[in-house]
């Protein structure tokens, strides 16, 4: 039944809109359609694979630091490591990100060193001066308040003509908030080149989706902002991967902003301070746990004989090194003067500091 | 040279500073065609176009935080908040982000912007047009909040918070936008920011005030004069940070201190400066510190603001009080 308003009369139709949704690979990593062209790049596959890797070694080894009292609170990205990835594989260095709090796969992706990411959360500025691309930004903690950033820095790409993209990543509960709408607004109206990446892992802390918005998906919220949206299957790297490819090379074009909701399921609690368990059922969890990204694409690339134990054995072992190396290095980071907290609040300390 | 009121001169530093800089964005709600609701950006659209004069939408947060982003990739933006009443979705952007940019990424992303809002009470504007809550702006660390009080200083002040490569609030007192003239030469040349500047000398007690109260303070000092009371009259100009030393160099040798300020009383930022006399200059008080302040209320509207604000003779009251202590 229709329940538009001003059916059932002869109003005309002014507006029609569609949402679709993006995917590549079954949850046993069985492919569904044919897929995008970059996949036949071996090299490029086990690449993403070991970033995601990767980012689960490190993510379990920092919850294990925060356990033992030597890490602060952290935001795991377990089960979330194909939207980071995918994201930010698809962009170039002269790109800006700004990421959430819980994006440590893109930012690993773009050359920060884990290292630094530990000093962050062990609850030191210095791991924000980070070896990745210096434009980017860090890890943003108020919800979503990133995202007018992105249209000020895409704002900068397209005044002074420069080929170059601003991509945004936050939560599904951040798209509740002014501060996402305000910057998609602004973006549509200027056609800005701007990737929004909504990371809808089904919760905001204890706040499950259907508390958080009614509407039917989160892409159809660039609708009212005068650009595309699109779903993608968030534990589907290639599809990650592929609608951000997409995206970013339309915005480079001057063909303006996209906002990509990636599906996906926080496998983990909230942060190390939370205990999911309070809220959430144990079987919602298990079930989740078939479609997470990592076995997904390892199927995949088994199947494609690209994959085998004695690889997956190498690999976790490498990890496992490169982690630990990191962890080292954290911990061997010295303390700094507590004088130095006033470093790099002004260009000049103002003379009244003296 | 040329006899300027304040939105005049705000304007000529405006088109001076875009001339001189390209990375000079101005960006807010009705600047571009329209010119500004006070026409503080008119004619600078005609001149630099619509990408450099943005008409945004209607979103204060938004443009706090366009500006947060430009001036990370470099540009200088001065983002224009229609009154000081509807900067409050601004605060999150400032106090969480445009302030501590530099710091907590340790110099490697700075924030190079300027915020410019109306503010103040006495133009017989509707409800929520007359706010004056810079204290609550003074309190971020990180941040500028710089308030002119004259056409010259508006011209020479607006300059340098364009070029200071931190983020600036830049306060403009509505009530004075018209009501003061002064001369006002284009030459590009900035007045230094975390200064005050000494309006008057005077030996027996310092006034201090800032923004529109200075027309109060100063023509209190005039009548106080006539009396014999000789007031040192100081402009605060820069609120955070501000010149400690300015103050306690004048009250070391008036003795006596008042603060003027529009804004409420309670933890109003002449607590502050009666707290830094108390801290290092009490020695050289011969009476307390007075404060003449608006009270602790709602602005009203039009019909009772001119009761809230301080007025001249509230002023000289206070002078002749302090000076007569004891
Ligand atoms: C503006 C703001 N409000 C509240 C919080 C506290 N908080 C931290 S994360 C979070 C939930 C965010 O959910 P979502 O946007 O879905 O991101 P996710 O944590 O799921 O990645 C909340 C409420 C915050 N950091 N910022
Ligand atoms: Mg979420």
């Amino acid at each position: 039944m229709d329940d538009t308003p001003g059916s059932g009369q002869d109003f005309p139709v002014i507006a029609r809109f569609e949402v679709r949704r993006r995917s590549y690979l079954a949850p046993d990593g069985a492919p569904l359609r044919a897929l995008p062209s970059f996949a036949s790049d071996l090299d490029l596959l086990l690449a993403l694979y070991r970033g995601m890797v990767l980012t689960r070694t490190f993510d379990l080894k920092a919850v294990a630091l925060q356990r033992t009292g030597r890490l602060g609170t952290y935001a795991v990205s377990l089960g979330q490591e194909a939207v980071s990835i995918g994201v930010a594989s698809a962009m170039r260095e002269a790109d800006v990100l700004l990421p959430s709090y819980r994006d440590n796969a893109a930012l690993l992706w773009r050359g920060v060193k884990m290292e630094e990411i530990l000093l962050y959360w062990g609850g030191d500025e210095r791991g924000n001066c980070s070896s990745g691309p210096p434009h980017d930004f860090p890890f943003c903690v108020p919800v979503g308040s990133q995202a007018p950033h992105a249209a000020g820095v895409a704002y900068a790409f397209r005044l002074r003509k420069e080929p170059r993209v601003a991509v945004c990543l936050f939560g599904d509960g951040a798209t509740s908030k002014g501060d996402v709408w305000e910057a998609m607004n602004f973006a549509g109206v200027w056609k800005l080149p701007l990737v929004f990446v909504a990371n809808n892992n089904q919760w905001a802390i204890s706040v499950p989706l259907k508390l958080q918005t009614a509407s039917a998906t989160l892409a159809q919220k660039a609708i009212a902002a005068g650009f595309a949206g699109e779903q993608v299957d968030g534990n589907d790297v290639l599809a990650v991967r592929a609608a951000a490819e997409e995206a970013i090379a339309a915005a480079r074009a001057g063909g303006g902003p996209r906002l990509i909701e990636a599906v996906t399921y926080r496998l983990g609690d909230h942060t190390t301070a939370d205990d999911a368990a309070r809220y959430r059922p144990p079987e919602e969890v298990q079930a989740r746990w078939k479609e997470e990204p990592i076995t997904r694409l390892r199927s995949y690339l088994v199947s494609r004989k690209a994959w085998g134990k004695s690889q997956e054995e190498q690999l976790a072992a490498e990890c496992q090194e490169r982690v630990e190396a990191a962890v080292e290095r954290y911990l061997a980071t010295g303390p700094r003067a507590p004088q130095t907290m006033f470093d790099h609040l002004y260009a000049e300390l103002p003379a009244v500091y003296a | 040279m040329p006899e300027l009121t304040l939105v005049e001169a705000v304007n000529l530093a405006l088109a001076r500073a875009m001339a001189d800089d390209a990375d000079v964005v101005v960006l807010g709600e009705d600047v571009g065609v329209n010119g500004g609701v006070f026409r503080a950006t008119a004619g600078l659209q005609r001149r630099f176009g619509p990408e450099r004069v943005v008409d945004t939408p209607l979103a204060e947060l938004l443009i706090s935080g366009l500006c947060v982003g430009m001036a990370a990739q470099g540009l200088k933006p001065v983002g224009e908040i229609q009154f000081m009443g509807f900067l409050y979705p601004c605060i999150d952007q400032l106090v969480n982000h445009a302030s501590r940019l530099r710091h907590r990424t340790q110099g490697r992303l700075t924030c190079p912007m300027v915020l410019r809002t109306p503010y103040g009470a006495g133009i017989r504007a509707p409800e929520h047009h007359s706010e004056s809550t810079e204290v609550m702006l003074a309190h971020i660390p990180g941040l500028r909040v710089v308030v002119p009080s004259s056409p010259e200083r508006a011209y020479g002040l607006l300059l340098a918070a364009i070029r200071d490569p931190d983020p600036v609030v830049f306060l403009e007192p509505t009530r004075i936008y018209r009501a003061v003239k002064g001369e006002v030469e284009d030459d590009g040349e900035a007045l230094p920011l975390d200064v005050a500047f000494v309006l008057r000398e005077g030996r027996d007690v310092t006034l201090i005030a800032w923004g529109a109260m200075l027309k109060e303070t100063l023509a209190a000092a005039d009548a106080l004069a006539d009396e014999g009371i000789a007031a040192e009259v100081i402009d605060l100009a820069t609120l955070k940070p501000y010149d400690e030393e300015t103050i306690l160099a004048s009250v070391a040798k008036t003795g006596r201190c008042v603060v003027v300020h529009e804004a409420a009383r309670t933890a109003g930022f002449g607590a502050e400066i009666a707290a830094l006399i108390a801290e290092r200059g009490l020695l050289s008080l011969l009476a307390p510190v007075a404060r003449v302040t608006g009270y602790d209320t709602i602005v009203p509207l039009p019909r009772l603001e001119q009761h809230y604000l301080p007025s001249v003779d509230r002023v000289m009251a206070a002078a002749r009080k302090v000076v007569g202590f004891g």
